[in-house]
C-alpha cells in the first residue's frame, strides 16, 4: 500500500436508467467502479436512492464511441439535408382530421 | 458555402472557436464536455464544482455527529437519509467536474491537504439537536437559494447535477422545519434550544453566500459565462427574505436587531454581516476546520485497503468472463 498508488484506479462507468416501463434508459451520470456489478451497487445506490428507476445499464465510458458534438459537424450533415424524414414536411390540409 | 481546402476547415482558428463559444452562451445554450471552451471557463469551473463538492463531503460531518445519538428511530432514520443523499451529492459533482478534465482522486487530495476549500459554514460546531434541525433549515435552505438558479448554469454537466441536488434538497429543508416545529411544541428546554441553535447559525447562513459584490471581482466573469446567475448580496438577500416568515411561523427571533420590513425596497433590511469572522473561519481559523479535514483524511486512508482490494478482485477476475466463478 503506498500513498503515491496512482490517483484512480477504479475506471468510469456512464450510468443508464430507464425511469419507468415503456421509456428508453436515459443518461444520468457517471461514477467510478473496480468491476460492472459493483458499478451496478453504486449506481443503484447514487442514482435511484428514490424509485427513479425500474433498471440500469453500466457501460464502460471507454467503450462508449462518439460523434463530434459540434452541430455543424458533417457527421450530421446526413440527416440535415434530409427533411423529409420529419412528419412536417408534408402539408395537409386542416380539415383533415386524425394525421 | 465558399469551397476552403479541408485543411483549413479542419482546424478553426481560436478567433473561430472563441466566436462560436460566445455565441452558444449568448444564445443561451449549454456547454458540454467537449465543446471547445476559454481555459478560465474550465478552470473556474473546476474550482467551483470541486469546492462545491468538498462541501457537500464535508457537509455529512456536522450532522454525522448526530447518527449515533438521534432521540429516536424515526429521526435517525431521517438523517441517515439526508447524510447519505449528501455524500451523493458530493459524487455528481465530482463526477461532473471530471468531465472538465480533472481526477476525483487528485481533487480529494486537495481537500485533504488544505489546497482545496469547502463552505466555511462547516467548521461550526453541532452542540445540540436543535442543530439538526437549524442546519436543515438555514443550511440547506440557504443551500437551495444558492442551487436553484445554478440547474441553469451554461455548463451542461454542472447543470443537471444541479437539477438532480434541488430535488433531494427540499426534503433536506422540510425535515429541519419539521423537526424544529415539534420541538417548539415540547418543553421551554427544547424551545429554548431552538432558539440558541439559531441564534448560532443565522450570521454563518448568511455568509454561505460569499463575500458582497464589492468584494467579489470575478463575479462579473462568472456571469458573463453563465456559470453563477445572480450576485452573491441577491442571493443573501432573497434568503433573507424568504427566511424572516418562517421564523415568524416557527416562533423564533432571528439575532440581528436591524432587521426590518422596508416598503421602500421591498424586501427585508439587514445587519452587517462579520466579514472578519467569514475570513477567519474560511482561512483555517473556524473551530472545526482542523477537525474536519482530519477525519476526511482519515475516511480516506482508512478506507484505501477497500479500494486496494476491490481493484485487486476486479483484476483477477478480469478476462475470466463476468461470473465465471459465481
Ligand atoms: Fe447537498
Ligand atoms: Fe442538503
Amino acid at each position: 500500500m503506498s500513498d503515491s498508488a496512482p490517483a484512480d484506479e477504479w475506471p468510469l462507468f456512464e450510468v443508464f436508467v430507464r425511469g419507468k416501463r415503456g421509456l428508453n434508459h436515459v443518461h444520468v451520470g457517471s461514477l467510478h467502479a473496480p468491476d460492472e456489478e459493483m458499478a451496478l451497487h453504486s449506481a443503484r445506490n447514487l442514482y435511484t436512492r428514490r424509485n427513479e428507476g425500474v433498471s440500469i445499464w453500466v457501460v464502460r465510458a471507454s467503450a462508449i464511441t462518439a460523434s463530434s458534438p459540434d452541430e455543424k459537424d458533417p457527421f450530421f450533415a446526413p440527416s440535415g439535408d434530409k427533411v423529409y424524414r420529419h412528419p412536417t414536411f408534408y402539408p395537409i390540409p386542416d380539415d383533415v382530421p386524425h394525421i | 458555402m465558399a469551397m476552403e481546402p479541408a485543411a483549413v476547415r479542419d482546424r478553426p482558428t481560436g478567433q473561430e472557436l472563441t466566436a462560436d463559444f460566445d455565441a452558444r452562451i449568448a444564445a443561451h445554450q449549454r456547454i458540454e464536455p467537449r465543446d471547445w471552451m476559454p481555459e478560465g471557463y474550465r478552470s473556474t469551473l473546476v474550482r467551483q464544482i470541486a469546492q462545491h463538492a468538498h462541501s457537500e463531503i464535508i457537509g455529512m460531518q456536522p450532522e454525522g455527529d448526530w447518527l449515533t445519538r438521534a432521540p429516536s428511530l424515526r429521526r435517525k432514520a431521517i438523517l441517515l437519509a439526508k447524510v447519505q443523499d449528501e455524500a451523493g451529492h458530493g459524487l455528481y459533482l465530482y463526477a461532473a467536474a471530471e468531465t472538465l478534465g480533472v481526477d476525483r482522486a487528485d481533487l480529494t487530495q486537495r481537500l485533504i491537504e488544505g489546497r482545496q476549500k469547502y463552505s466555511s459554514i462547516f467548521n461550526y460546531p453541532t452542540l445540540t439537536f436543535a442543530d439538526v434541525g437549524v442546519i436543515g433549515w438555514l443550511v440547506d435552505g440557504a443551500a437551495i437559494c444558492n442551487q436553484v438558479p445554478l440547474c441553469r448554469s451554461s455548463f451542461g454537466p454542472y447543470a443537471r447535477a444541479m437539477v438532480r441536488v434541488c430535488k433531494e434538497e427540499s426534503f433536506h429543508q422540510r425535515q429541519g422545519y419539521e423537526l424544529l416545529l415539534q420541538m417548539m411544541a415540547g418543553t421551554p428546554a427544547q424551545r429554548t434550544m431552538v432558539q440558541d441553535a439559531v441564534d448560532r447559525w443565522w450570521w454563518p447562513s448568511l455568509m454561505m453566500f460569499g463575500p458582497p459584490d464589492a468584494d467579489s471581482p470575478n463575479t462579473r466573469q462568472s456571469m458573463a459565462w453563465g456559470i453563477k446567475r445572480d450576485t452573491n448580496d441577491e442571493l443573501r438577500q432573497k434568503f433573507v427574505d424568504m427566511s424572516v416568515p418562517q421564523a415568524v411561523a416557527l416562533g423564533v427571533t432571528l439575532p440581528d436587531p436591524d432587521l426590518a420590513w422596508n416598503a421602500e425596497r421591498g424586501h427585508h433590511d439587514f445587519g452587517a454581516v462579520d466579514w472578519a469572522e467569514f475570513k477567519r473561519v474560511v482561512s483555517g481559523g473556524g473551530q472545526c476546520n482542523a477537525e474536519r479535514v482530519s477525519r476526511r483524511r482519515a475516511a480516506h486512508e482508512e478506507g484505501a485497503w477497500v479500494r486496494e482490494a476491490a481493484a485487486a478482485y476486479a483484476a483477477k477476475h478480469q478476462g475470466t468472463g463476468q461470473g465465471d466463478d459465481r
